[in-house]
Formats: structure tokens, sequence, C-alpha cells
């Protein structure tokens, strides 16, 4: 059992460990390296004399490649990545807040239809966001926010907002509303009582809808593909948008770029992990 | 004399169907203990989250120190509120619990001073030794003193106290019902003290008020209310045993019991009554007719007999001497000046 269990393990470990493993080694390659028709997987420090082996020479080249600006390029790839934070944060921040305030309102007050209009921001979410580029890309060329950081911002935060609602609604509706009540009755205003009360409490759900929030904007590629080919370009629409580059597709600086594009998110889902784990296990554990 | 602290006029609510409240009539000296005592789902809750603010009624006039308080914001109302279930904020040590009411905005109290008053709180609750602890950690009694700390930090001008005993175990509650007794004397502030427990209506309480399916019945002082309720639905909820409660007739000049047994003299014209008469009324001898002894109860310090008389059950309490046995025969006489007619 104990065996099965380990060998299950290992090979999901392995399936979902490859790929970045993969990425690593070919951060660290040559270009010519990672289009060799001989799959190349042992490092080796010293330079390949026959192409037909599976060693490769390992390089740093890549990671300095990354302020290189490429050929149908805008901007290196720290300037998008740059785009890729201030839309990912802003838009992260602007949905859990709205979210968090949206689903207080739900969560509290008698709200005529309250069932109709929590459906309805669900419903928001039943097609594939992607079904509406062509109407957003019209709305957006009239409003002229194609290619800003606005645009992406805005767009990302109305399509986390129903997520961050349903999710935020979730852990509001277990503060017991006493917490609040009694601090009315001690002199606090309401909105005074949802600050210095409500919110602190409502940590854990504002980390885990954080979360999802950053990496569904951080991932997003269609409307950045669409809408902001040509302006404050977020990260994966800038890999998208070397292929077919004159000078060939630079592999090795892609994969160095994709590396150093995961680590923000890492380190966001570290910083939060108690609060992600308390979140998974909200309200199976009676106080 | 100055203006009562609290005047409730025909308040009503109701949720959904339902009404909670149905037209209260409520008084409170300004330094009066009032015990509302009622059963569970009498709306007692409700009626004081109506006082504080925390549910607008639909009807009904409230005034708080002669002011109409319909409007005011529970913030506004300097009332403080001790619920049944919430006690503190968990992630908060005691102290910064105690402190909470003082940093509310717009009371701008000086660091000095929020110290003074929480060092005073938790000496008269003698929770000094737990105000560095974690709410987390404190046990079901401690919660409840600095439960009640919070509230008495602010010096609000009204306390109102949701069942705080309730959750405590047996003991605790006696030992904190005579401390919180002698601190509301103490701060002279008044007290709206809801609760079911009639031990704590009858050795707390001013005056009582009985709240049955969200109408006060009776109010008075726990004498009054307990010896003469004005029907047997505010009787049933004071006395163990309770009252006894006999459907009579009129015979001539007395009242009998349906099956003719005879209960007392009567007056006045009415027909037919229910004469109810506490078991400490019920005498055992010299009545003038039989009754049988089905179950002897030993409380201690007394017996309750329940007796098969009047063509009902009637529950008598005698000294602990008394030697009657289940199946023994007695002569029950109802001591006439205690008894009450209910028309």
């Amino acid at each position: 059992m104990k065996l099965l269990r380990w060998l299950v393990i290992t090979l999901g470990f392995l399936f979902a460990a490859l790929p970045l493993v993969w990425m690593g080694m070919s951060s660290l390659k040559h270009q010519a390296d990672t289009i060799n028709p001989h799959p190349k997987f042992v490092p080796s420090l010293s330079a390949v004399a026959e192409p037909e082996s599976h060693t490769f020479e390992v390089t740093g080249e890549a990671y300095a490649g990354l302020a290189v600006l490429h050929a149908g390029a805008q901007a290196s790839f720290w300037e998008h990545l740059w785009n890729s934070v201030i839309i990912g944060v802003l838009s992260t921040l602007a949905s859990v807040l709205l979210g968090t305030c949206c689903a207080y309102g739900f969560s509290r007050f008698r709200i005529a239809g309250a069932k109709d209009w929590l459906f309805f921001i669900l419903s928001t979410r039943f097609m594939p966001p992607l079904a509406v580029v062509v109407p957003v890309l019209m709305m957006y060329r009239k409003l002229d926010l194609q290619g800003t950081h606005l645009g992406l911002v805005l767009l990302y935060t109305v399509f986390n907002l129903s997520l961050a609602v349903w999710l935020m609604k979730g852990f509001l509706d277990e503060i017991p509303r006493a917490f609040e009540e009694a601090a009315l009755v001690d002199g606090y205003s309401r909105a005074s009582a949802f600050l210095r009360v409500v919110l602190p409490e409502a940590r854990t759900g504002m980390a885990v809808t954080a979360v999802f929030c950053l990496i569904s904007a951080w991932n997003e590629y269609g409307f950045a593909m669409t809408l902001n080919s040509s302006g404050a370009v977020t990260v994966p629409a800038y890999f998208a948008g070397l292929q077919g580059n004159i000078e060939g597709m630079p592999w090795p600086q892609v994969a160095a770029g994709a590396l150093v594009f995961v680590v923000p998110i890492v380190l966001f889902t570290i910083l939060v992990r108690d609060h992600l784990l308390r979140g998974v296990t909200f309200g199976t554990i009676k106080q | 004399m100055s203006a009562p602290a609290l005047v409730l006029r025909g308040t009503a609510k109701r949720f959904g169907p339902t009404p909670a409240l149905g037209g209260v009539d409520l008084e409170v000296g300004a330094r009066e203990f009032l015990v509302v005592l009622g059963p569970t789902g009498a709306g007692k809750t409700t009626l004081l989250r109506t006082i504080a603010g925390l549910e607008t009624p639909d009807s009904g006039a409230i005034e708080l120190f002669g002011r109409d308080a319909a409007a005011l914001a529970p913030a506004e109302r300097d009332v403080a509120l001790v619920f049944q279930n919430f006690s503190l904020y968990p992630g908060k040590s005691v102290r910064a619990n105690l402190e909470f009411p003082l940093r509310a905005p717009g009371r701008r109290l000086p660091e000095g001073e929020i110290a003074e008053r929480v060092a005073w709180a938790a000496k008269l609750l003698h929770i000094e030794r737990l105000l560095e602890r974690s709410a987390r950690a404190l046990s079901g009694g401690e919660m409840q003193r600095v439960a009640i700390g919070r509230a008495i930090v602010r010096r609000p001008k009204l306390f109102l106290m949701d069942e705080p005993l309730t959750n405590l175990d047996a003991k605790l509650r006696e030992e904190l019902r005579v401390e919180l007794r002698e601190l509301a004397r103490e701060l002279q502030t008044p007290v709206v003290w809801v609760t079911h427990d009639q031990a704590e209506a009858l050795t707390m309480g001013d005056r009582i008020a009985v709240l049955v399916a969200g109408k006060v019945l009776q109010s008075g002082t726990p004498e009054e209310v307990y010896r003469r309720p004005v029907s047997p639905l505010v009787a049933r909820q004071l006395g163990t045993p309770p009252m006894n409660a006999i459907p009579a007739r009129r015979e001539g000049g007395d009242w009998v019991a349906l099956d003719g047994t005879h209960l007392l003299a009567a007056h006045g014209a009415a027909q037919n009554a229910t004469i109810g008469v506490r078991p400490e009324h019920v005498e055992l001898s010299g009545g003038k007719s039989e009754a049988t002894v089905e179950v002897v109860e030993d409380l201690g310090p007394a017996r309750v007999l329940v007796l098969r008389w009047a063509g009902t059950e009637v529950h008598a309490l005698a000294p602990r001497g008394e030697s009657a046995r289940p199946g023994d025969r007695v002569r029950p006489r109802i001591a006439a000046v205690h008894a009450v007619v209910w028309t």
C-alpha cells in the first residue's frame, strides 16, 4: 500500500516536474543545442565536440540575453516582465478589493434578489472569455484602451471579479456576524468595523482569492495577444510574438525568461502558503 | 426621580411571517436591574438587539434616557451588549480585547486613560493575571469575565446582557451571579439581563419582566411575580416544582375542582376559573377530601409529593421530615390566602 502510494506520488511529481526541468536545461544551452535533432540532456561544463552526443555545454548566456532587444520585439524581456507585474498586481488588487466589498454586501445585508444577482455574477464565467474578444476589441478601439496597461487591468479585473465575489462570500459567511455587531455597539461605524474587524479576519480568504486572481491574470494569453500586441505587451504575448523571428526563435532566452516569469508566482504562493492551507481546509474544522 | 433609562412602547419586530416581538412595553429605571425571563424563542435576544440598535423595529417607540433613540446608530446609543455566544476576538490578547471598545474612532481617549480603565476593569473582574494571554487560551468562565470586562471598560449608560452565564457550568454560574449582581450595584448602571433561568431572575432582578412569544405578560418585583402571577403561563416560568393550576367551577360560595373536590371559598361573580397554588401552599392535612401520594421526590432540604387529587396531578412541598410514601392517603388543603384565582 505504502509502496503504491510512493509510486503514484513519484510519477505525479515527475509528470509535473519534467517540463520545468527541460525548460531549466534549455535555458542553460546554446541556441544550436536547443534545436539539435539529437535531444541533449546531459550537462557538461566543457565544450562538446561531436554534435550527435546527448551532452550539451552549460552556459549562462541566455540569462544575460534577457536584456537583448530581439528583432520584431519593441522591448527587452525585462520591460515586458514589468508590464506583466503592473497589470497582474493592479488587477489582482482591484479584484480582491472589489470582490471583498461586494461579497460583504451579499453576506451581511438583505438585498432584493440576492440569489439572482449572485447567479448572474457566476454566469459571467459560463462562457469562455475569448468568445467576447471581438466586441471587446471594438470597444477598446473606440475607448483608446488598446495597448494600454489600464485596458488589461480592467479586463482581468472584470473576469476575475465573479470568482473573487464567490470565494470571498464563502469566507465572509464563516465570520460570525457578532464580530462586527459587537464593534458596532462598542462605538464603531459600519465602515470602521469592516476595516478593523472583518478584514483582518478575512485575510485567509483574501490571500487565497489573490493567488487565484494573480495566476489567471499573470498567465492570460488570448486577450493579451489580441488587444496588446503593440503596447504594454505582457510576457506570454511577448514570447508568442517572437515566433517567426528572423533570427530564429531564441529558445534559450524564452526558457530562461519563462523560468524567471514563474518565480514571482512561486514566491507569492510560498508567502501565503499558510493561508492557502487554511483556506483549503476552511470550514472543515470548527473552532 | 430621574428619567427612566429605557422606555419601549409597542415595539414590534417580525422576521418574514414570524413575529419575534409583538408590541413590547417595557420600562427600566435609572439604576434598575431588570431581568427579562422567558423560554427559548420568546424573543429575548431580538429584544436586546432592538434596544442596542442592531435590529430596526417595525413599529413602536424606543427612548433611552429620555431621548428618542429610534434613529440612533448602535454606536450612538452608549449601551453595552454582552452576547450569549460570541464573546471575544480570538486573534487578540485579553488586553487588546478590553481596549477595543476604548479605541473606537471618535472616542479618542489618551493612552494613559485607556491603560487605567483596562486595569480598573481587570481588577473588578479579577482577570489581571490574564491580561497578556491570547483570548484563545481562556476557559469558558474566564472568557465571559473578559467579555463583561469589555462591556464595563466603556462605562456605558446601560448594560444589555444576553444570557451571559448560560454556557457556563452550574458552580461557576452561581459564583458569577452573585459577583455580577454586586458589580451592577457598584457601577450604579441600569442592566437589562435576559435569561431563561428562573434562579437568575429571582436572585438578581430588582424587577422581572416575563416575556413569552414576543409579549411581556407581567412585570414586577420577583416577589410579586412569584406570588401573584397573572396567568398560568406566567406561573409556569417561575418556581420549581411549578405552580399548580387546577381547573375549577363555582358551586355556591366555593370553588370546586371539575370532579367536585372542594378547593377554597370563592369571592366575586365568576363561574369558571383556574386556581393557582404554589406547592409550598398545599398542606397535607386538614382537607375535606382524600388524595393519593403517587411520587415522593427528595430535593435535599425538602420533599416534593406528587398527589393525585382534584382530578389532576398536584405538587406539594413538604419538609424533609415528611414521612408519606407512594400509595399513602393524605387530606390536602389549599392555604386560601396564597392561592391565585385566574378567571
